[in-house]
Parts: structure tokens; sequence; C-alpha cells
């Protein structure tokens, strides 16, 4: 077991524990968006900053949801290097998605009061990677990914069509926190009647048969029927 | 070449090439590096190859033509040194290789107009060693750089190279490496300054856990401005290699890789050779010279993307993966390429270790100040009069840097700041010229050793545009994974923006301070952690230029196009008319012999009138 | 150039060599094509056994790949601090206009593709634009004119 302060408050964790789910399991609440307790910790949203306090140097923030609890460490979630941090990155989430309820709420339990920046465009996508992640981690298909890099980064199929390895599964909809997701881009060919309540915002009836482009192909052994080749896939 | 199978074979093999390798030989080396072949340096060596057989010169007064890797002093090239006089001409051309094979190879007699100026005595300086360009110097990294053939291995081993290796494998034992490097106080070149020692024992310690490791060769030099790594590959690779030997022998690692930008085609190229080299010798691969240590060195090209200078996304490259940088714990020496312990070092780190070995550690603790030990090699680049190349012991000043070695400011004008670091560094300003170059000096005035890139800017450089242009870099090259590096950086964009077309506002300074504290403490890794420094440092030394920006409207050194205006000096005026035939954006009107007028409406700010006029007519306010 | 499949399939088997080639394939294809074909994509995603959406990631990640084939000529103006406070934007500016097209941009007529690129090491000689692999140094507005020139009146000859 790792002994550690937190909030002025000694915890005991079992070694392995991150910051984040050491406060989780002692009631002490972070605020996150790109977390889930069934996947790897990403690190990419940047609201579950915390203080640590290291002696002889000035306190250092790190991301609770990555960081290892290490034995001794002191660990300040609501100092006011913490909160101040919480709310520049929400400040900043918000300039790219205004009118988006869920970062609207965020931002606003977090103290945002003025927008000082403003993106040209709104995306209900946060890039928090919660669907790419999930398709690939849980679900197995990897059938979407994030692309380009940078402002240009965004969640899509391969070559930004349809993708053939989706199951339709539903996952990355109902991961989604924004309800950015939208089924029918993906999915696209899979014909899929949601059932369960928890779609949010009626984006998830998946469309019927999609045209895909007559020349586009989209696995190996179509690429090799095509070309009139008997090749082997592995895969 | 035979293999060499023993050390025994090794020694032989060296001492019979040093026996052939005459001092005394003459030698006519001609810079192969980047630069100067832009120059025209190639045709210049095939010129002299030529004019040689027909002049006569190559039979009994057997004199060879040898390309080098970069000799450093760019802004002179095409670079040509005759040996072993040292006779130092530049800016040499095609036309001018049969007059100086015809006069200083076979007559002895040196020719004035190809000869160094020093531009403070006037006086003609004839030899390398006098150049005071190189006296100021201490190159260590870089010596070997205008003597030796980067495709023979034969020379590099002629020169005392893998004397090292050899030693090493011959009676230390890898804990006796890793404190000699220890002791040597070396620290890590590619910019954070971490005790290059102590990173090698992490990692040893972790390989003897796991069983297996890795050593990886930053060479992703990505800092624009700074391209001392590729003159290193290019000119000595071996260095690096018998470096990362050693390394690997130390840490009880098999296999490493070279990450190297695939922007350097001749670096890759020569590594490439050196590489192939090494092994036809036996000096890679099994059983090396019968030590039982086996090692073998693959070289990986990256694809156009500076965060994967960051070790973790170089990491994810080399596996195959976009370079997005990995949360740090855990650190590469702990997990890193494939889950492995991994130890990655700079190029000049790594060439820097034979010469700890050969020479000893307490030799080259006695090079550079009490924490920061052993040369740095900058790049100095932008206005400055002499381009290129510099290696100094740790704590030079910068004055001596930026005017001794640098030859001050072009055209007698002012210097402004000295940007240290790249994207990721900040700038000195004139009060600070006295600072001593070390790790601890720089940062404690907002600024970074870094890769060494270093970029003079003048009173013509408008240091809002300055960090602007950083900003613009950050932004190109974000990843994108973490908020506050993919939005902030672009919130700091837009700001400057609108500060350097004159709509910027008076809490626009507050909120770039604000910004750019946040950035600093929440982004995922160096590339955003570092992003905000050149604003920073703008703005600490030079608030003033961003004031009149935001308050006057007015760019001080007349750079923000939409504050400034083109105007024509009707008294200087000639009325040649060059300017307005030249003119992209049709504004300038004037009849011939009659001064000419600019129209601010359509006048685009482009430059060229101003370039152009040999009257100095046009005035930029 | 016809895309071909066993063509793609030799170039990867030839890159792959040890683990994490894929990036070393991908290159070479580039330089071979001068651009990634869906069909090298598709390829390299079986014979990597890595999953299509990853190798796209890739594809789209790094600057050194392009999904649209390029134009003839490769014009590549280095934007370096070194070059850039020599005046490298000017010659930017002065390209983009005289081509109509943005950098990372092909012209319509398939001639010409531009790029910038960040610091190719050779800072004496800035500004620098990189045509076809062939260093021009100190460029300035005029020289940047002159270049151009000299590439079209080539290809109406030919």
């Amino acid at each position: 077991m790792i002994s550690l302060t937190i909030d002025e408050q000694s915890i005991q964790v079992p070694a392995g524990r991150t910051l984040l789910e050491a406060c989780r399991e002692h009631g002490i609440s972070i605020p996150t968006l790109c977390y889930h307790p069934a996947l790897e910790p990403y690190g990419g949203c940047r609201l579950c900053m915390v203080e640590l306090e290291i002696p002889g140097r000035p306190p250092r923030l790190v991301a609770a949801c990555v960081y290892p609890c290490e034995e001794g460490l002191v660990v300040h979630t609501r100092s006011a290097l913490a909160l101040k941090s919480r709310m520049m990155t929400a400040e900043l989430l918000l300039a790219g998605a205004r009118g988006v309820p869920e970062i609207e709420q965020l931002a606003a339990e977090l103290g945002v009061e003025t927008v000082r920046f403003q993106l040209a465009e709104t995306n209900t996508c946060v890039l928090c990677g919660l669907c790419v992640r999930a398709c690939r981690e849980i679900v197995g298909v990897s059938a979407i990914s994030l692309i380009e890099r940078g402002m240009a980064k965004k969640v899509s199929a391969p070559f930004e069509l349809a993708s053939s390895r989706c199951i339709g599964c539903g996952t990355c909809v109902l991961i989604c926190p924004t309800g950015a997701f939208r089924f029918d881009e993906v999915a696209g060919f899979h014909n899929v009647e949601p059932t369960l309540e928890g779609y949010r915002r009626g984006y998830y009836r998946a469309s019927g048969e999609i045209d895909l482009r007559p020349d586009f192909v989209q696995d190996l052994p179509a690429l090799l029927r095509r070309q009139g080749q008997a090749g082997e896939a592995k895969g | 070449m035979n293999r060499l199978q023993t050390l025994e074979e090794f020694d032989q093999w060296q001492l019979a090439r040093q026996q052939e390798y005459n001092p005394d030989r003459p030698v006519i080396t001609v810079c192969g590096g980047t630069g100067c072949r832009v120059y025209g340096s190639e045709k210049v060596w095939e010129a002299f190859r030529s004019e040689l057989t027909r002049q006569g010169a190559d039979g009994d007064l057997y004199y060879d033509v040898k390309v080098t890797g970069c000799h450093g002093f760019c802004e002179r090239g095409p670079l040509v040194v005759i040996r072993p006089q040292g006779i130092f001409y530049s800016h040499v051309k095609v036309e001018d290789v049969p007059e100086i094979v015809s006069e200083t190879i076979l007559g002895s007699r040196t020719i004035e107009r190809l000869l160094y100026v020093d531009p403070v005595s006037g006086e003609k300086i004839i030899h390398e060693h006098d150049v005071p360009f190189y006296t100021h110097q201490k190159r260590l990294i870089l010596e070997k750089n205008g003597n030796l053939d980067p495709a023979e291995i034969s020379e590099y081993i002629a020169g005392g190279g893998y004397s090292a290796l050899a030693a090493v494998l011959r009676s230390w034992t890898p804990e006796q490496v890793i404190s000699a490097v220890k002791s040597s106080g070396l620290r890590g070149r590619g910019g954070a300054g971490f005790s290059t020692g102590v990173k090698w024992s992490l990692c040893a310690a972790n390989v003897l856990k796991t069983g297996d490791g890795y050593i990886v060769c930053n060479a992703d030099e990505g800092d624009p401005g700074a391209y001392m790594d590729r003159s290193v590959m290019e000119g000595n690779p071996h260095s690096v290699i018998e470096g990362m030997l050693i390394g690997a022998y130390a840490m009880g690692v098999h296999q490493g890789f070279v990450y190297i930008r695939a922007e350097y085609p001749l670096a890759v190229k020569n590594l490439r050779l050196a590489i192939q080299q090494a092994e036809e010798l036996g000096l890679l691969g099994e059983d090396i010279l019968h030590s039982g240590f086996d090692f073998k060195l693959s070289v990986r090209l990256g694809a156009g993307a500076f965060v994967c200078g960051e070790e973790t996304a170089l990491i994810a490259s080399i596996e195959g993966r976009i370079g997005e940088p990995r949360p740090r714990p855990p650190y590469p020496a702990e997990s890193g390429l494939w889950g492995k312990p991994t130890n990655i070092n700079n190029v000049k780190t790594w060439a820097a270790v034979p010469i700890i070995i050969r020479h000893g550690a307490e030799w080259y603790a006695r090079i550079g100040t009490e924490k920061s030990k052993g040369t740095l090699i900058f790049s100095v680049v932008g206005k400055i009069n002499n381009t290129g190349l510099v290696e100094v012991p740790m704590g030079i000043t910068l004055r001596e840097l930026i005017f001794d070695i640098g030859g001050g400011i072009p055209r007698g004008k002012a210097f402004k700041a000295a940007q240290i670091g790249g994207p990721s560094g900040g700038c000195l300003p004139a009060e600070h010229l006295n600072v001593k170059m070390d790790y601890e000096s720089l940062t404690s005035l907002g600024a970074i050793v870094g890769s060494g890139g270093l970029v003079v800017a003048d009173e013509d450089t408008c240091m809002v545009d300055f960090a602007r242009y950083f900003m613009t870099f950050t932004q190109q090259e974000s990843c994108g994974k973490c908020v506050p590096c993919r939005i902030g950086t672009k919130a700091m964009l837009e700001t400057l923006t609108r500060i350097c077309n004159g709509e910027g506002q008076p809490d626009d300074l507050e909120y770039l301070e604000e910004l750019g504290s946040h950035i600093r403490a929440s982004s995922l890794c160096a590339l955003g952690q570092t992003s905000p420094n050149p604003v920073l440092s703008t703005l600490r030394y030079f608030r003033e230029e961003y004031e009149a920006h935001i308050y006057e409207k007015r760019c001080p050194a007349r750079v923000c196009k939409p504050l400034i205006t083109y105007r024509i000096d009707v008294e200087r005026c000639t009325g040649c008319m060059v300017c307005l035939r030249n003119c992209s954006g049709g504004a300038i009107q004037g009849e011939k012999g009659q001064p000419h007028s600019i129209d601010p409406e359509h006048c685009t700010r482009c430059g060229v009138c101003r370039n152009l006029c040999k009257f100095d007519a046009v005035l930029v306010a | 150039m016809d895309i071909s499949i066993d063509d793609i399939d030799r170039i990867i088997n030839q890159e792959a060599f040890g683990e994490g080639s894929l990036i070393a394939a991908l290159e070479a294809i580039q330089m071979r094509y001068n651009y990634l074909p869906s069909e090298a994509i598709i390829l390299a995603s079986d014979r990597f056994g890595v999953p299509l959406s990853q190798i796209y990631s890739v594809a789209t990640f790094y600057n050194a790949f392009s999904l649209k084939p390029k134009g003839k000529h490769c014009l590549q103006v280095c934007m370096g601090t070194a070059c850039h406070v020599r005046g490298s934007p000017q010659v930017l500016d002065r390209i983009e206009s005289k081509l109509g097209i943005q950098p990372g941009d092909t012209s319509s007529d398939h001639l010409f593709t531009l790029e910038t690129v960040n610091c190719l090491g050779a800072c004496a000689l800035g500004p620098i634009v990189v045509t076809d692999g062939e260093y021009s140094g100190q460029m300035s507005i005029q020289k940047a004119d002159q270049l151009l020139k000299t590439i079209l009146r080539a290809e109406v000859k030919a």
C-alpha cells in the first residue's frame, strides 16, 4: 500500500493507482472530460490538473488521470493554481464550442465568466478521443481514428468515408460526452434500430444502405477482386 | 575491407592506416556540407579533380582532393582549405580553380582576392588557424569536420576513431563507463540539459530488470535555424556511431536506432554509408571484435513532424504511430520503445562520448563552468556577418559569440536581440550581452540553451512579428492532443496577429501573459509547455514595442505591413522608373526623369522598390 | 502513373525489416508515386496487420505524406527562422500570388505544388527555395519571378 496526502487527507491506496483513481475512491471530485474508467487514461483534456507540492521547488501541475500515486506525495486538488488552470482550459474549450450545452455547463461550473477568444467555427466535437479509444480498446475494430494534427485534428473513418470495419455497436455514440457523434456518418451501411433510452439527441438513427462510391474499396479482398488478381489476404 | 575479428586485429588495422596517412601529404579539402553545396561546391571539387590532372599536379606532387563535411563558416562558402599549410580560401568559384592550382598548388603563392579579410583590422588572413571565426572556438565535436571524408571509415580510424570503443571493450566494465560519463558532467545536448550519466544509469538499472532495452539517437533536429546535428551527421557520422556503441555497452542493450529528419538527405546518405562500412569491418553486428558484445544500429526517417523531436512522440513514430506524446511518468528509461527501457540522447551528446572516454572525464570536466561542462555548438544565423556553426566552451559570453566570432551585425546596424533555443526559447536583449552561455545563466534570464540555435535580430526586426513567427510554427506543429496547446496557442497567435495588424486591444498583453502561463503549466509535453516562451520573453524585454503596436498603431521596426507606408523621397528620386516597372501592385506612378510617387491604396508593402532603388529614395515609415 | 499492387507489395516487403518500419514503407511509396495512393494505404494495413484507420491517421498526421498526387514541379520555400528574418515571407507571398495557390496546394494545371519547409539547415544562404530537390539560395522577389519564368519556359519547350 502507498501512503500519500490529498487535500490534507492521509490516504492509502494499492500500488498502481493513479491520482484520479485515488481521489475517486475517497470521495474527492475532480472534473474530467476525456477520462473513462473502462479506457486507458488519455491525458488530453487537461481538466484534471492537480497541484503537486515539491519540497524546495515551486509547485507543479500534473494530470491526475495519468499521474501514478507515489509514496509521500502531497497533492492539492483545489488550490488556486489548479482551479485557475481548469478555468482557463474550460475557457479555451468553450472558445470552440459555444452553445454546446455540456461545455457551457462545464465552463460555468469551473468559473468561466467571459470567453476572451473565439474560434471561427463552433464544433460539438471537443476531441476528447473517447469514441476512437473505445472503438479500439473495448470494441476492438478501430473503425475510426483521429486524423490530421493540430487545429485540423478530427475524428474520421478512413478516407473520410464510411468504415467497413464498423459493426454498428453504437459505443461511440453512447460514450460521446457532447453528443457530437453522428452514427449515420460512420456506420453508413449498417441498418441498426436503436432500442436503448440512453441514446441522446436523436442523431442515432442509422441510415440505410449508403451509396459507397462505386470505384472505392475499403479492404484488401475487395481491392484484389477489383484488380482481378489472386492475392493473399492475411487479415 | 575484411571483417576485423579481434581487438588485436583492430589495433593492427588502425596502426596500418595511421602509417599510410601522412599528415604532411598535400590535400585540398573542399567543404561538402549542404550549405556549401548550395553555393556550388560540388562543381568546385570536380573542377579541382580535372584541373589537377590537366596541369600535371597528380603525379609526383600527388595532391589529393577530399570532400569533407561542413566546416562551419557557412557565410563564406564554398570553402577550400589547402593542407597541410592550412591556406584558407573562401567564396571559391569554379573559375578560380585553374588559378588556385597553378598559383598556390604548383606555385606556392596565395591568391589575395580569395583570402579572408578581417573586418576590423582590414588584414588579409592566410591560414585557417588564424581566422578569428575559428580561433575563438574550441572544436571538440566539430574538430574533424574540415579534414575528414565521411565516406571513408579508414580516415576516421586513422585519426583515432573507434579507439575509445576498443579500450572500453578491452578493459572497462559498463559501470566504469557510466561513472566516467557522470563525472565528466556531460549534460544532454538536446536542450533539457539532464545529466547524461544519471540518465544512462537509470536506463541501465531498468534493463537489468527487464533483460532488454534500446538506445536511440535523436537526430530530428527540428528547430528552424539550428543545423549542427545535420553537420555532425553529414561530416562525422562515425563519431555518433562510436558513441552509441559505447552507450549500448554501458547500458546492456543490443539494438539502437537513429531517428533522423528526412529533410536532411545528405546526412541520411552519409549515415547509412557509415553504418554499412562499420558493419563490413565488424564494428557493428555480433560479437564485436570478439568481445561477446552485440549491437545492431538502424536508421529510421522522420516524416515531417517537429513534435517527433520530443522523446515520447519520437518513440511513437518509430513504432509506426502518429507522433503524439505520451504522459510521463513512466519515463522512457523505464518504459519506452515497445514498452522496454529506452535511452534517447541527442546527436551531439552521443558524439561527445568517445571524446570523453579518449581524453578522460577529468579533462572534459575542466572545460566549461562549474555546472555546465564541455562545449556547446551554436548555429549563429540571422542578422549576423559570420553565419555558421560555432563550437565554444560553456561560459563564453554572448558578446564574444556575437561580435568576436559572429563578426557583428551587417551593414552597421544595431544588435537588438539574440533568440536562443528556437520555438521553445527566449530572447536576450543588448543589456544581457555579458551573460555567460550556460544552462543556469540562460534559464535565469528567461532563455534556454535548447538546440543551440541562435538567431540574431537587429534594429529592423520587429519583436512582435518575431514572436508571432514562432507561434505560427508551433500552431503548425502542435499534435493537437491537448487543449492548452492546441487551442491555447491558436488564441495566442490570433492575438499576436491582431496586434501586428493594428487591431490590438489594451487587454491583449495581460491575456497573452495569462494564457502563456497557463499553456506552460498545463500542456502535455515540452512542445506545448515551452511554446509561450518567445512571446513571454519578448514581452519581458520589449514591452514598449508591443505597446506601440497597440496604443499608437505603430511598428517601431517598420515591419508590420498594415502599420507602415512606403513613400518616395522626391529629393533623392531620379525618376529612373526601375521601381515602377517592378511594382507588384502597380502602385507607383511617374514619368521618366520625374520623381515618382507611391499610391498607398495599391501598395502591398512587398519591399521590391526599396530593394531595387539604387538611390535610397524609398522610405518606410 | 499506373498503380501496381505488385509494385507496392514489393516496396513494403523491402522496407519491412524489423518492427516499426511502417513509416519507412510509406515514405518509399510516397517517393515512388509522388503521393500515397489509397491502394497503398489498404495494402499497408493488410501487410503490417495494422487497422486501416491507424494507417490513415499516420498518412494524414505527417507532412511528408500527400494523399493527392503532387504537381510536376515541387517548390519548397524554407520558412526557418534565419530565412524568415532575411525575408522568406515576401518570397513566399510572391510565389503564392504568381501561381495562384497556397502552400500545400497543387496548381490546377498540375504543374506546381507549393510547400513550406521548416529549416533545411543551409541558413547562410537564406532565403532558400528548393525546386525538385535543387536548392536556390539568397532568393528575393526578383529571383523568385526568374525561377518561375525559367521553369515555365522549359515546360513550353517540352
